[in-house]
């Protein structure tokens, strides 16, 4: 059984600018975020995904996001280690949360910085991990030596996507979605190497973070109004939810970011 | 040589991520050039790879803006090893563990900075001056007791055969002895590297010659070559010249008839008449000023002014004045001379081959021309891996090699 690790968005704000999304005069809705987060939280369950939840802490406004607590391989925990102290805090608080669940945590040397699924995904056998903006090219060795795994770098050259996991989403083991522009020729050119199937999307779509969806089975969870992407999705033979995440994508986040898989191996 | 220099590990998945040609990439867009001095390629898929590429610029600016940008890239910086000296407590003796040269372009790292080792020939030292700004090749003879000398193996950097990129016949010929490639374009080749250094005027050619030259019958060819400006040093021992001279003053070359291919009366005593001949008037220079010598390779050298050098043997009769005998002597004045020669052509004289091969570094085009294809192995065999064989007879070489040059530039 699938399941995944969730935050609750009791603190979740915009009180800190750290990637070209954020401004804190555009303020988050608190009610109207929870009840997307809700949203989001019921779909997956439904889906039939066991939801695990960690507890929110106050003034860790970003720890909603636990796709970037780290990375988990089998019962193998890599603890993320932020770029941006606004975020450090956060790293405690989900070391301990899987210390707890019995998970081998393992932690990359502090100078290496690196943010977990936010920028490595799995596809069938290898690791494709995003560089540069927030993480270490450093980092992805070492994972490849923990977990045994290829891992192929794609750098990262448009600072409004700043993770992996908003401009490249796992579809299945040969299928992505993808933003071919958030990347330079060097890593398109790896993607096409290495990925059988790859729907682009486009600008429009792109900045509706249609990237940082969820796949369930065949099913696909994006944002509201990606209106070309879900048609893509859809005319690939996959399920596509749509739910309004506009709340989160004032701190550009979008579903993916909400969610940390637990099972990932 | 590059001024400014440093070197970088790379490593990861950096053949599947293309990590690696990116890099190369950059470090070319940024105005540097790179060597890859290693790479270990991991067997399987899981398996990271590694490279260590030495980065040179002529501008440290440009240096620092490609690791600014390459760091990011994967790439760390490997600090480089300063070179370990000692001072030298007696002359003609290095110190324990010194290092030993090979032929190839080599640097040293001295108080932080790359110093390119002057005149490299294998089998010797690394001498560095007093001032810290130079690094001189020095022969174990040569030795003086408070020299600074090169010890170990750390700071020292060679640059591989490879990346010489020799052009013309070493395209050519592929492998370094070749019987089965065709002579008339191997010949045609080397006719062309002739070419090429005598109107660029960047160095010497140098012909290392055996007495087979002579015995084929192939000495006015190689007397066309030399008036005709192909040949700025030759270098080759007592027999060669003395026949050479025995063929101009007897018509024969130890004693065989060179028109007639047949053993000429009292021919025996020719070789020994021609030295003797040479030794009256004091030398081969003053022999052929008196016009005793009137044709022929020394003939030509004198005529032209072309430098030649004569060593001694243990075999050798007489010897000639010319010759040098003194093995000591002889190293330093080949090693003086050949300081500029940028191609060399060994024509059946597997002595004189392998003593020129030992002086000269890997960067010079060297061809052995031989009837025999061990000479060329034994060549390499001693270190002389540059060498490219072409397994013929001397006398075919010369002519076809004469045609090329002599009557096209009529």
């Amino acid at each position: 059984m699938t399941s995944v690790l969730m935050c609750p968005p009791d603190f979740y704000a915009i009180d800190y600018e750290i990637n070209p999304w954020m401004h804190v005069r555009n303020k988050a809705d608190q009610k109207k975020a929870k009840k997307q987060w809700e949203d989001l939280h019921n779909i997956i369950q439904n889906l039939g995904v066991k939801i695990e939840i960690i507890n929110p802490v106050k003034s860790l406004p970003d720890m909603v996001f636990t796709a970037n607590a780290g990375l988990v391989f089998g019962r193998k925990f890599i603890k993320s280690n932020f770029r941006y102290k606004e975020r450090k805090g956060e790293e405690k608080h989900f070391t301990e949360w899987f210390d707890k669940k019995g998970f081998e945590v393992f932690t990359i040397p502090r100078a290496i910085h690196f943010e977990g699924e936010g920028d490595i995904l799995k596809i069938d056998d290898s690791f494709f991990a995003g560089y540069v903006i927030r993480s270490d090219i450093r980092a992805h060795e070492i994972i490849s030596k923990i977990t045994g795994k290829r891992v192929l770098s794609l750098e990262l050259v448009n600072k409004r996507f700043y993770h992996l996991d908003t401009c490249f989403a796992p579809l299945s083991d040969k299928t992505i979605l993808y933003y071919p522009r958030a990347f330079d020729a060097f890593g398109r050119k790896v993607i096409t190497n290495n990925i059988k199937t790859r729907i682009p999307v486009n600008a429009k779509d792109a900045a509706r973070f249609c990237c940082n969806a969820v796949t369930i089975g065949e099913t696909v969870i994006i944002n509201s109004r990606c209106k070309d992407a879900k048609d893509n999705l859809k005319n690939h033979g996959l399920n596509v939810i749509e739910t309004d995440l506009s709340e989160f994508i004032k701190a550009g986040g979008s579903a993916k970011c909400l969610v940390l898989f637990i099972d990932n191996c | 040589m590059k001024k400014f220099q440093t070197k970088v590990k790379l490593s990861g998945h950096i053949i599947d991520s293309l990590t690696l040609p990116k890099t190369l990439d950059e470090i070319l867009e940024h105005g540097c050039n790179y060597e890859i001095e290693e790479i270990k390629v991991g067997k399987n898929r899981s398996d990271t790879s590694s490279a260590l590429i030495r980065i040179s610029s002529d501008s440290q600016k440009a240096l620092d803006s490609t690791l600014h940008r390459i760091l990011k890239l994967g790439a760390s910086q490997i600090e480089e090893k300063e070179a370990a000296l000692r001072t030298t407590t007696s002359d003609g003796v290095f110190p324990d563990d010194f290092y030993i040269t090979t032929n190839l372009p080599t640097r040293v790292m001295i108080k932080g900075k790359w110093l390119t080792v002057k005149n490299i020939c294998m089998d010797s030292g690394i001498k560095i001056t007093g001032d810290f700004r130079h690094a001189l090749c020095i022969k174990m003879g040569d030795v003086k007791k408070g020299d600074m000398i090169v010890t170990g193996h750390n700071g020292i950097h060679l640059t591989p055969m490879s990346r010489m990129r020799h052009s013309g016949i070493f395209e050519f010929m592929g492998s370094t002895v070749s019987p089965e490639k065709s002579k008339w374009l191997a010949i045609k080749h080397i006719a062309e590297d002739l070419k090429e250094v005598r109107s660029t005027k960047n160095g010497k050619i140098l012909f290392v010659c055996g007495p087979a030259i002579i015995h084929t019958g192939a000495r006015g060819y190689l007397e066309s070559l030399i008036l005709n400006g192909y040949v700025d040093l030759i270098f080759a021992g007592n027999g060669f010249a003395t026949h050479d001279i025995e063929a101009c003053l007897y018509g024969t070359s130890l004693g065989i008839s060179l028109k007639e291919g047949a053993i000429t009366k009292k021919g025996h005593e020719h070789h020994l008449r021609a030295i003797n001949t040479i030794r009256k008037t004091g030398g081969i220079r003053q022999t052929v000023k008196k016009g005793i010598i009137k044709e022929g390779i020394m003939h030509a050298c004198v005529k032209t002014n072309t430098d030649f050098i004569l060593t001694g043997s243990i075999r050798d009769d007489g010897p000639l004045p010319e010759v040098v005998s003194d093995m000591k002597e002889a190293q330093r004045l080949l090693r003086e001379k050949f300081k500029d020669v940028k191609l060399c052509i060994m024509i059946a004289s597997m002595l004189h081959s392998i003593a020129a091969g030992n002086l000269l570094p890997a960067s010079v085009k060297t061809i052995c021309v031989d009837i025999n294809p061990e000479v060329v192995t034994k060549l390499s065999d001693r270190g002389t891996c540059q060498a490219v064989g072409l397994v013929t007879d001397a006398e075919l070489f010369l002519r076809e090699l004469t045609n090329h040059l002599i009557k096209k530039a009529d």
